[in-house]
């Protein structure tokens, strides 16, 4: 039977399956990312240390632009979401309903929303359930399918059969659908926390996420699996957990780091996606996805109230993304 | 090819079992009160209870649940709605549409992002190229609801130049700026593999030889080059329609549109656990079949894969 | 004679003196972030018809390079023609524009490489990618290039011709696939040949096939062939004269004979000494020490100075030593070829 996880291989950067996003399942790779690319290639190797390719990316990334720029707004939008408080000492929940859809002015920079909320305060605290989301699912989704990946591919027979399987089976559910099916399936009453509500989402995407890096790992843990090295190490009496850390995961690393930081840009578009629809985050948990929701219907009158939060959300996707591209280009060893 | 048709067919029965368990598992039969959140916020009529259960046999155990959900897939039967009509009958219903919408969608996707991913690949490093990388970065970037809103208001209501919301029976021309906006994020993929791809091939050894040969640069890059660049982008085309089932459903949300999507808009805001459920596993296994059409292509088109 | 009008071979040679192909002074530089590397340094050699020449040189010598040059196929950027002239059958194809040189490439001078399953294109029949030739140059239909391809599969020894031409790359073994290169290289009875490491993917016996069909295709148009290896035993048999290639530039020039016989400048007697020898069982295996330099920073004076045996303080200063003529119609490239002639062979 033609193996369906080794269709792509996912270990030459020309066809990185990315995970089933929500819209736009792959992240097809580029060799170099925006306008600057990576400003020159890293100086040779210096007498006595051996040069790695993850000293190499290290180098890379210091000098690229994009790189920096990614990295620093990420930094601001993680302080953004973890204090909120120095940015803005405006209560989010706070509403005067006399300043209902009042477009931007000195006391509030972005308007306000139709409760007659600060759309600026709501928009700085969106930040931490986006954030939060897109961090714990590509965690989630990581671990999951990384820990599959790298369990099928190296003991192989039944167990890579049945992962496998598995795999095929959450891929095929493409992850608007599935994520859509779950949420709905475990509806958000009254009584759910913010907490509880958080994690619906997060594992409604980690369980359709995870078959995307499975994929890559079980690629990569076959690849490495038979090198002469990993030959060696079994000759020397290395052990299965021995090799599987030493050798198979910092292998699979590489790839998989690129495809987790890019589908982290990915798993935040698709929570706003279903806050929007109504069935990601509850009204109560402050969003993106749910501001622009409740700003739909107003977007001729008052467009501020979706703007706003709508450019905050597509920056901190390219952020991410771009970081995910700078990380593939530093890590490309057909570039050197 | 023959063979390889029947392997990918076999493959697809595992899977079809497994979406449509997962899928009926998730909302029928996992502890607790299987009828939970389905008739919106308040708790399920009675009648509706004891007919959904006859229906599902909800009564038995799983396997036998789901043997006979199984059996009502096979003769097309996908629950009812609240309004009492069969989900399969509104499908048929709203299908029309929403195929008019992704034969746009997917027109422009092909169209305009393979032909700026070829110009752009060909052109690498120059103006058109870093122009089509930064705009389709934006594009992936940017939620789809936003670009639809955003063109809504743009296109539909500053400038006038498309109706901000579609008519009842959705002609094509209504359709068109629906298209483009579900067709967006697929778009700048496309853009994207397809540059990659061209730049990936223009240095493989085959092209040396083309060149060598004495070939034109048409045919080198026409011909040579451009067939073998295009295989991965079929691939991901086929993949992507499972994207473009999530977005159909953003989109016709948006812009009002009466086919799946917008049945599937509606019906989760009205709380309408069955329909959803329904539809949704409906649009699987259209998506199953899709990979498998792109499969056979693929494998058309890439005689490695084939004479394996 | 405008070079594209000539018919097509066997060749003979033409009234004019002037060797079927030769290049003089050849320069092909490389720019790169890092710096320029100079990948051929002043490069001249010459063919005749029915001559069969040999490259020889290590990774990194200029030998491929060279070649690519000729061809015009130097991948440009990064690589970059400086200087110097090709001459084919005394015109420089240098000066020529771009839709000339096309017109000569496959038709009158063609190349194959040494990969043949990534130097054919997996998604187009070998029938389909032979016919090519013809439908391109010579303007016939698809059936009557197919008829043609055949007969070329034929003509390589590909069994089973008329079955095969539907197959793809894939389907056939390295040696196979080498000969489809070789078929659609000689498709036009071009007057040069040029083979760029053709064997070197293939296994001993293949080799040794291959060679034998390259001779005997030689043999029978009276084709030139320009044959870049690394290996000094596919060599032997085959070539007429050897070109030594080190760091981009020529160091030995000579007939085949001369150069196992005796070498002239210590890379070549570094080479042959290095084979290993069923005579040699039990001693230590010689090895040319060092490695060859960064093309970025070639050493000053003879390039090959840090690895030489017979290095001496003139070796270390500019200028580099001249390509000098040594009695035998041959040409050395070291201020002490005397002594490494003098010098009894390993």
């Amino acid at each position: 039977m033609t193996d369906p996880m080794a269709r792509t291989s996912p270990m030459t950067s020309s066809s990185v399956v990315a995970p089933t996003a929500v819209h736009g399942s792959q992240v097809p790779p580029q060799p170099a990312s925006g306008p600057a690319g990576p400003s020159s290639a890293a100086p040779l190797a210096s007498k006595d240390k051996p040069r790695s390719l993850g000293s190499d990316a290290i180098l890379e990334l210091r000098r690229d632009p994009i790189f920096i720029v990614a990295s620093i707004l990420i930094l601001f939008l993680v302080v953004m979401a973890l204090f909120p408080g120095l940015f803005t000492g405006t209560d989010p929940r706070d509403g005067d309903l006399s300043l209902s859809r009042d477009g931007p002015s000195a006391a509030a920079w972005f308007g306000n929303d139709i409760q007659g909320r600060d759309v600026y305060a709501r928009t700085i605290y969106g930040a931490r359930a986006s954030i939060l989301v897109g961090i714990l699912a590509t965690l989630f989704v990581t671990l999951l399918g990384g820990t599959a990946g790298v369990l099928a591919g190296y003991f192989g027979k039944y167990v890579d059969s049945i992962l496998s399987r598995l795999a095929d089976i959450f891929f095929a559910i493409p992850l608007l659908l599935g994520a859509i099916i779950f949420l709905v399936s475990f509806p958000n009453d009254g009584g759910t926390s913010d907490i509880a509500a958080i994690l619906k989402v997060t594992i409604a995407l980690a369980l359709l996420g995870w078959p995307s890096i499975a994929r890559i790992m079980r690629a990569s843990a076959i690849q490495v699996k038979q090198a002469d090295y990993v030959q060696a190490a079994r000759a020397v009496g290395a052990g299965n957990a021995r090799i599987i850390r030493s050798h198979i995961l910092p292998n699979g690393l590489a790839p998989v780091i690129v495809v987790a930081t890019i589908s982290l840009g990915l798993y935040i578009v698709a929570e706003a996606t279903l806050s929007f629809l109504g069935i990601g985050l509850p009204p109560q948990v402050i969003s993106w996805g749910g501001a622009i929701s409740d700003a739909q219907n107003y977007i001729r009158q008052s467009p501020h109230m979706l703007l706003f939060p709508a450019a905050f959300l597509s920056v901190t996707v390219l952020a991410f993304i771009m970081l995910g591209e700078a990380v593939r280009s530093a890590l490309d060893p057909k570039l050197r | 090819m023959g063979r390889y048709l029947i392997r990918r067919l076999l493959q697809m029965v595992p899977v079809v079992i497994g979406t449509t368990l997962i899928i009926y598992a998730m909302v029928w039969a996992l502890p607790g009160d299987p009828f939970a959140g389905k008739c919106g916020d308040r708790p399920c009529p009675e009648a509706y209870v004891a007919a959904q259960t006859a229906k599902f046999n909800l009564d038995e155990p799983f396997p036998v649940q789901y043997a006979f959900y199984m059996g009502k897939l096979v003769t097309g039967d996908f629950g009812e709605t609240f309004s009492g009509r069969s989900v399969i009958e509104e499908i048929g219903r709203a299908y029309p549409t929403t195929l008019r919408l992704a034969i746009i969608a997917l027109l422009v996707e092909i169209v305009i992002g393979i032909t700026a991913g070829v110009l752009s690949g060909l052109r690498r490093g120059r103006f058109l190229d870093n122009l089509v990388l930064v705009s389709t970065l934006l594009v992936i970037s940017i939620p789809i609801f936003v670009v639809g809103f955003v063109l809504q208001f743009v296109v539909g209501i500053k400038w006038g130049l498309a109706p901000p919301t579609v008519s009842g029976n959705a002609p094509w021309a209504e359709l068109l700026l629906p298209g483009f906006v579900l067709a967006s994020t697929s778009l700048a993929y496309v853009a994207r593999l397809t540059r990659t791809s061209i730049v990936e091939n223009i240095r493989a050894d085959y092209v040396k030889t083309a060149v060598a040969k004495g070939l034109p640069q048409s045919k080198v890059v026409g011909r040579h080059v451009l067939r073998n660049s295009l295989i991965p982008v079929v691939t991901f085309i086929g993949a992507d329609v499972g994207a473009l089932m999530g977005g159909a459903i953003v989109t016709e949300g948006i812009f009002n549109i009466r086919g799946i999507g917008g049945l599937t808009f509606t019906s989760i805001g009205q709380r309408e656990g069955a329909t959803v459920t329904g539809v949704v596993t409906v649009l699987v296994l259209v998506f199953l079949l899709a990979n498998l059409l792109v499969d056979l292509l693929y494998a058309r088109l890439d005689p490695r894969i084939r004479y394996d | 004679m405008n070079i594209i009008e000539q018919g097509v071979g066997p060749w003979l040679p033409d009234a004019t003196a002037a060797p079927l192909l030769e290049i003089r002074d050849l320069q092909v530089e490389f720019r790169t972030r890092d710096g320029n590397a100079k990948a051929v340094n002043g490069v001249s050699y010459q063919l005749e018809y029915g001559q069969t020449l040999a490259v020889l040189g290590e990774s990194g010598s200029g030998k491929s390079v060279s070649a690519q040059a000729i061809m015009g196929i130097v991948d440009s950027p990064p690589g970059f023609v400086t200087g110097g002239e090709v001459l084919f059958k005394g015109t420089d194809l240098l000066t020529l524009p771009e839709e000339q040189r096309r017109a000569i490439r496959g038709r009158h001078i063609s190349m194959i490489f040494q990969d043949a399953l990534s130097a054919l294109n997996p998604v187009f029949t070998v029938g389909f990618q032979i016919g090519e030739m013809f439908t391109t140059h010579n303007g016939l239909s698809k059936k009557e290039a197919k008829l043609k391809a055949i007969e070329l599969m034929d003509r390589v020894r590909i069994p089973a011709a008329r079955l095969r031409v539907d197959d793809y790359p894939h389907q056939f073994s390295g040696g196979m696939r080498q000969r489809i290169m070789i078929a659609m290289a000689i498709a036009l009875d071009p007057a040069v040949l040029i083979a760029d490491e053709p064997t070197t993917a293939l296994d001993v016996t293949v080799q040794a096939q291959i060679m034998e069909l390259l001779t005997d295709l030689r043999g029978e148009s009276n084709m030139g062939l320009i044959l870049i290896t690394h290996d000094l035993g596919v060599v032997a048999d085959v070539a007429d004269k050897i070109a030594v290639m080190y760091a981009g530039r020529i160091v030995e020039q000579a007939s085949v004979h001369d150069i196992y016989a005796d070498p002239a400048h210590p890379y070549t007697e570094g080479l042959l000494a290095s084979i290993p020898r069923l005579d040699m069982k039990g001693q230590e295996l010689a090895a040319i020490k060092g490695l060859p330099p960064n093309l970025m920073r070639i050493p000053a004076g003879c390039s090959f100075n840090p690895r030489c045996p017979y290095v001496q303080d003139v070796c270390r200063a500019d200028p580099a030593p001249p390509l000098e003529v040594v009695p035998g119609n041959r040409r050395s490239a070291c201020h002490f070829w005397e002594k490494v002639i003098d010098a009894p062979v390993a």
